[in-house]
């Protein structure tokens, strides 16, 4: 094997991103307190803490609510958005669609801090686990528009027109031929809403009210110092979950694109 | 006979586009109608007017004796055949076969026999389970018919159901389709821009310019008397010359650049005849050339054999004939014993007078 200038940089790269992240299940599983080698030898301890961790219990529950919901509403408000992108004379779609993908590109920290302004002075709510919902939908629906334009995009037009030809009104072709054809990237969406939620930090951390989520309760830990073993633990679970859900995503975005019988041109793994 | 489909001064416009400038056309039942045209000359636009899904911007349309115009395409007694054949891909052959019968409510097992009836009909009998996209292109042609035909609609229509096949296959399929027209006595409406399936295929032909018709009649009347110089070049290979139209007594006479001067029959101006320069029109088969020894009693002119294309069947001359600046194409039969001339070859040709259309358009 040749170890020209690119292989290296491309192992370099490839360490940087990943070395991080294999250090978690390393620490994870380390019968120590302290963060550092030499390893002290296996433990699960620190996982069985977890087990125990009351608070840590609630802040899970607060994240799997949130993204649950999050995922639901962004993919509905995405799959809404989605088809009108593919009609073909609505004026204005073009500057209206992009308007809608503009916060995949604006700091989360605008949004967070703009919407508790909305949330606190406008409307005065109390902030609870419904806020940091309404906040993660408008950072989620931009995704789920990307993926869901994929699939609405590779569906041939004649599709819904063929069924409405064959005696179906305007919804029954949408429920019979197109909304079957896009299940593929509903669940993809589903999926990755879900994660951006669970995996948010900036917005929830303005907008949560007295139940932090699983990042911002996490966060908190990080000023004890013998708490590092915990958080190791629990982001070793946390990586597994994610790669988990994103390669199940992968997976039904591919069965899309087969089923659909198109050629791949794209996608997140 | 009242027709079938009656449109009536139909326009269509898209902001400032106008697609459709005044469609009249009635289409009888049981016919074999073609709308041919270049794209762009909305004949698709025509046809997804009378499917339902534009709606025309002034007109009438009357389908059966009613007015559609308040008929959404689900209610209309038409199906259609997608260009891209719209199979549903997440369905099974026989699923999509039958998704039309989903509302009607006959019962199961005679809605699964008309299924297996509708796929022997198109020769994709044992086809039933096959999953939709796995077949090939001929094969989802016929079961989007196989599709459409079970409804037993008033009227088929077809938007260039052939395009996206292979030479060999798109022949086979047009004597199909001929023969499944005349076997389920439905009217079938075609849309197409190939101007040789249109002419195989079709009882009528519309052919459409720049959202007009230009000529509506049967093949051969717009073949042998295209009524402009536009329907003649879109239609086959035609020749056309420079000359002159004026009457004498009540005598058309023509006078064609390099040819001569002659007398035409009234239906050889089909398109009216504007005394004056015109342009004549004349077809490659009609025209001969003399090998040697041949003689005839037809009239001839000489020219010198300026460009040869063999066909295998048929040998294509252009001759070049003294006053005329473009050459004459001339189609031969390659007959046992006719040489294929050489280029630079002086020869004779023959022609007729009654082989002569008179283009004032």
């Amino acid at each position: 094997m040749k170890w020209s200038a690119l292989r290296v940089y491309a192992v370099i790269y490839l360490a940087f991103l990943y070395a991080p992240i294999i250090l978690l299940p390393l620490f994870a599983f380390n019968d120590a307190s302290i963060i550092a080698f030499p390893l002290a030898g296996f433990s699960t301890r620190w996982f069985e803490q977890l087990w125990t961790t009351q608070a840590l219990h609630q802040a899970l529950r607060n994240s799997l609510f949130i993204a649950t919901l999050t995922a639901i509403f962004a993919t509905l408000l995405g799959t809404c958005a989605a088809r009108a992108g593919t009609m073909p004379n609505f004026p204005g779609k073009r500057g209206l669609l992009g308007f809608v993908m503009l916060p995949l590109v604006l700091p989360e920290i605008v949004i967070a801090v703009a919407l508790l302004v909305v949330v606190r002075q406008v409307l005065d709510l109390s902030l609870s686990n419904w806020t940091v919902i309404a906040a993660h939908t408008v950072i989620a629906v931009p995704f789920s528009i990307a993926i869901l334009n994929g699939a609405f995009q590779n569906l041939d037009p004649s599709f819904e027109e063929a069924a409405m030809d064959l005696g179906e009104t305007r919804w029954g072709a949408f429920r019979l031929v197109t909304l079957p054809l896009v299940v593929p990237g509903i669940i993809s969406s589903l999926l990755i809403c879900f994660i951006i939620s669970l995996d948010d930090f900036v917005v929830a951390q303005f907008l949560t009210g007295s139940n932090p989520t699983m990042p911002v309760y996490i966060y908190g830990l990080t000023r004890f110092v013998d708490a590092l073993p915990l958080i190791m633990a629990l982001g070793t679970v946390l990586v597994t979950i994610s790669v988990t859900l994103l390669v199940i995503a992968e997976y039904f975005r591919r069965r899309g694109v087969a089923r659909a019988g198109l050629k791949d041109t794209g996608g997140f793994l | 006979m009242t027709a079938l489909i009656q449109l009536r001064g139909i326009h269509k416009h898209y902001g400032d586009y106008h697609a459709l400038r005044g469609i009249d056309l009635e289409i009888r039942q049981g016919e074999f109608f073609s709308l041919l045209g270049p794209s762009g000359c909305g004949k698709t636009t025509l046809l997804r007017t009378i499917a339902g899904f534009e709606q025309p911007s002034s007109g009438s349309l009357m389908i059966d004796g009613k007015d559609m115009a308040a008929v959404p395409p689900n209610h209309r007694p038409t199906n259609m055949v997608f260009q891209s054949y719209a199979i549903f891909p997440h369905l099974t052959v026989a699923q999509n076969v039958g998704f039309g019968l989903r509302r009607d409510p006959m019962p199961k097992d005679q809605r699964a026999k008309a299924v297996v009836e509708a796929l022997d009909m198109v020769g994709l009998g044992g086809y039933g389970n096959r999953a939709a996209h796995a077949l090939s292109g001929g094969q989802r042609q016929r079961v989007a018919l196989a599709r459409a035909l079970i409804l037993k609609p008033k009227v088929l229509l077809l938007d260039e159901p052939l395009s996206a096949l292979d030479k060999k296959l798109r022949e086979n399929m047009q004597v199909e389709l001929i023969r499944l027209q005349r076997n389920v006595g439905i009217t079938f409406i075609l849309v197409t821009h190939d101007q040789e399936e249109a002419l195989v295929m079709s009882d009528r032909i519309a052919v459409m310019f720049e959202g007009e018709i230009g000529q509506m009649a049967d093949p051969e009347t717009l073949y042998r008397r295209p009524n402009s110089r536009r329907v003649a070049e879109f239609i086959g290979k035609m020749n056309l010359l420079p000359g002159s139209v004026g009457m004498e007594g009540n005598r058309i006479v023509v006078d064609v650049a390099g040819l001569g001067r002659g007398a035409v029959e009234a239906d050889q101006a089909p398109g009216g005849v504007a005394p004056g320069q015109t342009t004549v029109g004349i077809r490659p088969e009609t025209l001969s050339i003399l090998f040697a020894g041949e003689t005839t009693d037809r009239r001839v002119a000489e020219g010198v054999v300026d460009e040869v294309v063999y066909y295998g069947d048929m040998t294509y001359y252009d001759v070049r004939i003294p006053g005329v600046d473009r050459p004459l194409t001339i189609s031969m039969k390659n007959l046992i014993g006719r040489p294929v001339l050489d280029v630079g070859t002086a020869t004779k040709v023959a022609w007729d007078e009654r082989s002569l259309v008179v283009l004032s358009r």
